[in-house]
């Protein structure tokens, strides 16, 4: 297990580099660069920007620019957008940390609502229930995240149950934690529902599969021979080892989930990486566009490895070898 | 070709239903000239935010006619943008109508439509937007990019995609192992943060054709990675068979074995990866175009036609219609989901 951890955290660092070196190059041939628009500024003089341009390495080559660059980002140092006259790292740990609670969220919601109904539909396999199921999520995987979003905000517009855009509604100097938390966690839920919706669908046709798989398998039979109780049969036989599969899905499940989470917080106005990369994306901030997609890639990684742990855990078989 | 239908048929009724009914789609979106009763720039600028128009048999008084028609719609409240129906002048459905001058595939001239209405009154089915266009034009001249920009993206990727693979799998070695790491690096972003950066290493401002071929360059350029890595797989595996050997024994060249001995043994595989990835790069183009890094106006597509309503609750909440472009993205994608699984099952050679 610690072998397989030690093996999967080597294998990142060049995964890594190599994901650092592919943003840098998108941003270093987007025209313009980061001061073009100080040049545009009569109050600062050109000595000054040549100044700057020793100071942030930019007048060396462009290899020596990268481990230059590569060694700022080490330090999370991702350099200052000039739309928001910030640090990058600033910006980002904001809007970070509520993609992080987003994805979070509606991952939980997906999987709690979606493995069950796809055991119930697996073990009734080609009875109503089960077709019933299928075709919800159908519908669930066919459907845009963003039209998804779009209709939901149209529906709350309509009705005002639940807040629209930002992450709070409630001002207050003295408000307790407790509440702060509960608005907080109101204003997550029309994203984190449209989120929740979309990935509901392929989660559960995925584990239906692999529920069915399972169920069909000579050791499952071999525990009805056996006349084990049906929960024991469905539940401890059957379920566990049809779950393995689902958490390699887990990591990718990462990325499909932050591109959904991306367009689903622009449209219901949720601060997370999605809509800052946008919005760096429509003023042209370069370097706040670079520390999105490197965050982005991180995220990914994270996953990604996050997925293969649990799945040593969880299957002895691999964590064996 | 012929047993493939059957089969499909056979495995699936409405798998083979969805084949055609994407074909009858692509059709109009791409007869859309003839088809749509208005241009899709033909702007209607007292008639903003038009509901729908009700097509009626049954006049104001209660008598039934043959030939449905429109009552003309005008504006009761200005400021609040609300129509009611004119009772005092049926307008009855025509067939192939005259109207402007429209160019259909920048040769033929046509002035005749397939239906439509006099003047004054419009034919609206899925209303208006800000600028009095039709909805309906709209989403069938939008239909025509997002389509094509999705079946162009996907060929291009998949030829990339293949033409990697193969040649990471066939070779081998250190060819295989920088391909394949490229793959992996392109494969680590997330493909909307991905397809977002590569959009700002272009100017915000570009022509409609630049900004087509863009999207459809961006879209390839993610998809491809994916791919290659699959049909990596197989032809790792594929090569090892004995066909291969007999045609390297013949003395063949390895690109003839690769493009004619190798690669036609992945079309199974390919034909129903194709079908089921068409859906992604509609939404990456809808996306792009959503969010007004896509398609610009006045040309429409899918995206863009519902993007006036994003962050804008009044829009919203005067024009739902404008979200019927969004139903048409997803009555799509569900038809190519559909085919794609029945075209998994039917294209196994388990099953056969």
């Amino acid at each position: 297990m610690k072998r397989l951890i030690c093996k999967r955290l080597l294998q990142i660092i060049p995964m890594l580099i190599g994901m650092s070196f592919v943003s840098f190059v998108i941003i270093q041939s987007s025209p313009g660069d980061y001061f073009a628009q100080m040049k545009m500024n009569p109050e600062i003089s050109p000595e000054t920007i040549e100044a700057m341009k020793v100071s942030f390495g930019l007048d060396r080559p462009f290899i020596v620019q990268y481990f230059f660059w590569l060694k700022n980002i080490c330090k999370f140092d991702f350099g200052v957008s000039f739309a928001y006259h910030m640090p990058v790292r600033t910006l980002i740990k904001f809007r970070l940390k509520n993609t992080i609670c987003l994805a979070i969220f509606s991952l939980f919601l997906s999987w709690v609502i979606a493995v069950p109904l796809a055991v119930l539909a697996g073990y009734k396999e080609g009875t109503f229930i089960d077709k019933f199921f299928s075709t919800l999520a159908y519908i669930s995987i066919s459907l845009p995240s963003f039209f998804v979003a779009l209709l939901f905000v149209y529906f709350i517009s309509k009705t005002g149950v639940l807040p629209l855009g930002g992450t709070r509604s409630i001002f207050e100097m003295n408000a307790s934690s407790f509440v702060i938390f509960k608005d907080y966690m109101r204003h997550l839920l029309v994203p984190g529902l449209v989120l929740c919706f979309v990935n509901i669908g392929g989660l559960f046709r995925l584990m239906r599969n692999n529920f069915i798989e399972t169920f069909h398998t000579p050791y499952v039979l071999a525990a009805w021979a056996r006349g084990l109780p049906t929960f024991s049969v469905v539940f401890k036989h059957a379920l566990k080892n049809a779950l393995n599969p689902m958490f390699t899905i887990l990591g990718m499940e990462i990325g499909t989930l932050l591109n959904g989470a991306a367009l689903t917080e622009i449209i219901s106005g949720w601060p997370g990486m999605g809509s800052l990369i946008l919005e760096a994306v429509l003023s042209h901030d370069l370097y706040l566009v670079m520390g999105s997609l490197v965050i982005s890639g991180f995220l990914l990684i994270i996953g990604n490895l996050i997925g293969d742990i649990l799945i040593a855990f969880f299957d002895p078989r691999i964590r064996l070898t | 070709m012929k047993k493939f239908f059957q089969r499909l048929k056979n495995h699936s009724r409405i798998a083979y239903f969805s084949f055609w009914f994407l074909l009858l789609f692509y059709f109009v979106s791409f007869f859309a000239d003839l088809l749509a009763p208005y241009h899709f720039d033909h702007q209607f600028r007292n008639k903003p935010y038009h509901p729908p128009t009700k097509i009626h048999f049954v006049d104001s008084d209660g008598n039934f006619h043959i030939r449905p028609f429109v009552y003309n719609f005008v504006i009761d409240d200005p400021v609040f943008r609300t129509y009611k129906e004119d009772y005092s002048l049926r307008h009855p459905l025509k067939l192939f109508v005259k109207g402007d001058e429209r160019r259909i595939f920048f040769f033929f001239k046509t002035n005749r439509y397939l239906f439509g209405v006099d003047q004054p009154a419009g034919i609206f089915l899925f209303g208006t937007d800000t600028y009095g266009r039709d909805i309906f034009s709209r989403i069938l001249y939008g239909g025509r990019i997002s389509l094509s920009i999705s079946l162009i993206g996907v060929l291009i990727s998949f030829t990339l995609g293949m033409i990697t693979g193969g040649i990471a799998g066939y070779f081998g070695g250190i060819t295989d192992q920088i391909l394949m790491r490229f793959v992996e690096i392109l494969m680590v972003f997330p493909s909307f943060y991905l397809m977002l950066s590569l959009r700002a290493m272009f100017p915000l401002n570009l022509s409609s054709i630049q900004v087509y071929l863009l999207i459809v360059m961006i879209l390839s350029l993610i998809g491809w990675a994916g791919l290659a890595r699959i049909i990596r797989g197989m032809v790792l595996s594929l090569k090892e068979e004995d066909y291969v050997l007999a045609a390297k024994s013949l003395g063949l060249s390895n690109w003839r074995i690769l493009l004619f001995h190798i690669f036609p043994n992945t079309f199974s595989y390919t034909i129903t990866a194709l079908t089921i990835s068409v859906p992604g790069y509609i939404i990456g183009e809808a996306a792009l175009s959503l969010l007004g890094l896509g398609i610009q106006e006045p040309y429409p597509s899918w995206g863009n036609i519902l993007s006036s309503t994003i962050g804008n609750l009044r829009v919203m909440g005067d024009a739902p219609w404008l979200l019927l472009a969004g139903i048409f993205i997803f009555v799509v994608l569900i038809n190519f989901n559909l085919l794609g699984d029945a075209l998994r099952n039917v294209l196994d050679p388990k099953n056969w």
